[in-house]
């Protein structure tokens, strides 16, 4: 009986996946009808002689989440072996829940946060300084405006540091105690023991943290839109401003008049979906091949 | 499970609960419904006009309490599908309906001006607050990218005696589809030939250049946050708010500031030539004290109801909101129609059979 209730819920879950895909793939179809495969390629995105391009959204969404990941998985993974492994049990669970709780701040407040501070922090110091030291590097050129791609990068590194050290963090602790005895019996020093033995071993689990952390960054909306400027276009400076699919489908779905627009937003939320999955299925895949000469074991 | 840990939980619960309660205002509720026999009107639609709405159909609830008018502000887009689809008795939309969207409608939907609204140009150069005086060439030329800093001659030309300095524009412009836009690129469109075939006029459109802000309060923001930018508010926020807006030259080479009596005056200038069906922009019009970029907000009404109840409600809510509600508009800063408007508007209800 049991077993049954089970599949059931699992099924059901499934099949709410299955309905969801299907309702946007149903929904998206006069946008995919006129524009085709170009969807995926076009740059533009014109509301007002009708021709949609997805491009800009999908750059813009891969940088923001990139730039975002590169920022909180090092932090993250760093602060969860400390509280893991480093930091006296008490620290470490006091400051684990203050952590977790970042996690439950509406994405609205980060944007007001963001824009309060650091967009002003960013366009005063920050991007000025990047400038004056990688200036020459195109990533960072151009006009500053404080609010961009980087903006919205380090707000969401902000937004998903919390998953990245919670889970993490439980991961690591959950490594047997045996593991670490072994490794310290062997003569390794407490670090050596940590990075080479406890780390690996909670590998899996880390990994994926930031699997989740990433599939949050991909769909976050509200803080992104209020400090990425908001602009479709594709550049190869972090202080540009940009645009992520999210944030579009926000912005101007409810204003969305003619039929072929709201097919085009519904097949950008359809991108986004197989997006998120490709990259899912692409990080899994690194796991698998870096599995073989691992020691990790689910 | 202890008895004796399960009452300081009770007891905060409870206290909590009071607490809550307490601490609720009265007022916000949701809208009862109205005593039976009593008659529930749903609209949708613009957000621009919400607060003048959301006072009319409390103030005539208040005469008629019988009569609950719903009023969603879901957007303009929101309005025109939903009373395409019928879910709703009427809508309201910032930027009239198009030949395409009527064609669809199952029965004629009919347009009523209710009030006026205007957009501004704010800016923020830090070495210079005062008033700047804008044309309708420097206004197209910086949204198309083309006028690039403060101190082109285009914005020198018309600012006579004022230093402004060269350095780049940073153009705001909205990220979320919106009729302030509508207005804002519909003027554009009128004064710029370059700018009605590259971009066109649209609740969101393809911008040449700039940052995208939220809502009014998002383009305010960023206006002030960034040194040397120029964006478009609402004349409503923009007052309510204290902001520094320029002046516009209107068709007749006056310079405007945007005020109530300018945007009535923008509206009575745009009366004579007014189509029957309401669909009119009126950016740019004649009169000299005109500003020339203001518009209309409209209420969506099909011309055919099958309940009689709702017809005689709707036909005599707009009778008022054209005589007594045009009075409420003013302390809410919204512009009254013009009179000529008024006139037309009276006699076209009788359409709404």
């Amino acid at each position: 009986m049991a077993h049954l209730i089970t599949l059931l819920f699992a099924s059901a879950i499934l099949l709410i996946t299955v309905l969801l895909v299907f309702e946007l793939y149903r929904n998206s179809a006069l946008a995919r009808e006129k524009f085709g495969w170009q969807f995926l390629s076009s740059r533009t995105w014109d509301p007002v002689f009708e021709q949609f391009g997805a491009l800009p959204f999908v750059f813009g969404t891969v940088v923001t989440s990139a730039v975002g990941l590169l920022i909180a998985v090092p932090l993250g993974v760093g602060a969860a072996i400390f509280l893991a492994e480093l930091a006296p049990p008490r620290i470490s669970d006091a400051l684990a829940f203050i952590i977790e709780l970042l996690a439950a701040v509406p994405s609205v407040i980060y944007g007001l946060l963001a824009i309060f501070t650091l967009v002003p922090l960013l366009r005063n110091t920050v991007q000025p300084f990047l400038k004056q030291t990688l200036g020459f590097l195109p990533l960072f050129q151009g006009p500053n405006y404080g609010v961009g791609l980087l903006a919205a990068g380090i707000i969401l590194a902000i937004m998903i540091v919390p998953f990245v050290v919670s889970i993490s963090r439980e991961v690591l602790m959950a490594v047997p105690v045996e593991q670490r005895e072994a490794a310290l019996a062997l003569g390794a020093t407490r670090w050596e023991s940590t990075w080479k033995v406890v780390v690996p071993y909670a590998r899996a689990g880390i990994l994926g943290s930031i699997f989740l952390a990433m599939a949050r960054a991909l769909g976050e909306t509200m803080a992104v839109t209020m400090v990425i400027g908001n602009d479709p276009k594709i550049t190869s400076s972090l202080f540009a401003p940009g645009y992520t699919i999210a944030a579009v489908i926000a912005n101007e779905f409810t204003e969305a008049t003619s039929d072929l627009y709201i097919h085009a937003l519904i097949e950008l939320s359809l991108v986004l979906f197989i997006l998120t999955i490709i990259l899912n299925g692409l990080a899994r895949l690194l796991i698998l091949a870096t599995q073989r000469k691992g020691t990790a074991h689910p | 499970m202890k008895k004796q840990s399960a009452f300081p939980l009770a007891l905060t619960l409870v206290v909590a609960g009071m607490a809550v309660a307490l601490i609720s205002e009265p007022e916000r509720q949701w809208a009862a419904p109205p005593p039976s026999p009593g008659l529930l009107i749903n609209g949708a639609g613009a957000t621009f006009p919400y607060p003048i709405y959301s006072k009319w159909f409390d103030e005539y609830h208040k005469l008629h309490p019988e009569i609950q008018i719903n009023y969603q502000s879901i957007g303009s887009g929101g309005g025109i599908r939903q009373v395409l689809a019928g879910t709703v008795d009427f809508g309201a939309t910032d930027g009239p309906m198009s030949d395409e969207q009527l064609g669809q409608a199952k029965t004629k939907i009919l347009h009523f001006p209710t009030v006026l609204g205007a957009d501004v140009p704010t800016y923020n150069i830090p070495s210079f607050s005062g008033e700047l005086k804008f044309s309708p060439e420097a206004l197209a030329g910086i949204f198309l990218g083309k006028v690039t800093k403060w101190n082109d001659p285009v914005l020198t030309g018309t600012n006579p005696g004022v230093n402004l300095p060269g350095d780049d524009i940073v153009v705001v412009h909205r990220s979320d589809g919106s009729g302030t836009t509508y207005v804002w690129v519909d003027y554009l469109s009128k004064v710029s030939e370059e700018w009605k075939t590259k971009v066109g006029k649209g609740t969101s459109v393809n911008w040449p250049v700039g940052l995208g802000g939220k809502g009014n309060e998002g383009v305010a923001g960023l206006v002030k946050q960034t040194p040397n930018s120029i964006g478009y508010v609402e004349l409503i926020y923009a007052i309510q708010n204290n902001m520094p807006y320029g002046r516009v030259r209107n068709s007749s080479g006056n310079f405007v500031k945007a005020d109530l009596a300018s945007v009535t005056a923008a509206a009575a200038a745009a009366a004579q030539e007014m189509p029957e069906d309401f669909r009119v922009s009126i950016t740019n019009p004649g009169g000299k004290n005109a500003y020339p970029i203001a518009s209309f907000t409209w209420l969506l009404v099909p011309a055919k109801f099958e309940d009689g109840a709702k017809r005689k409600v709707i036909v005599d809510f707009l009778h008022w909101m054209l005589n007594d509600g045009q009075k409420l508009a003013e302390p809410l800063a919204y512009a009254p129609l013009p009179k000529e408007v008024v006139a037309k508007e009276t006699k076209a209800i009788s359409e709404v059979k």
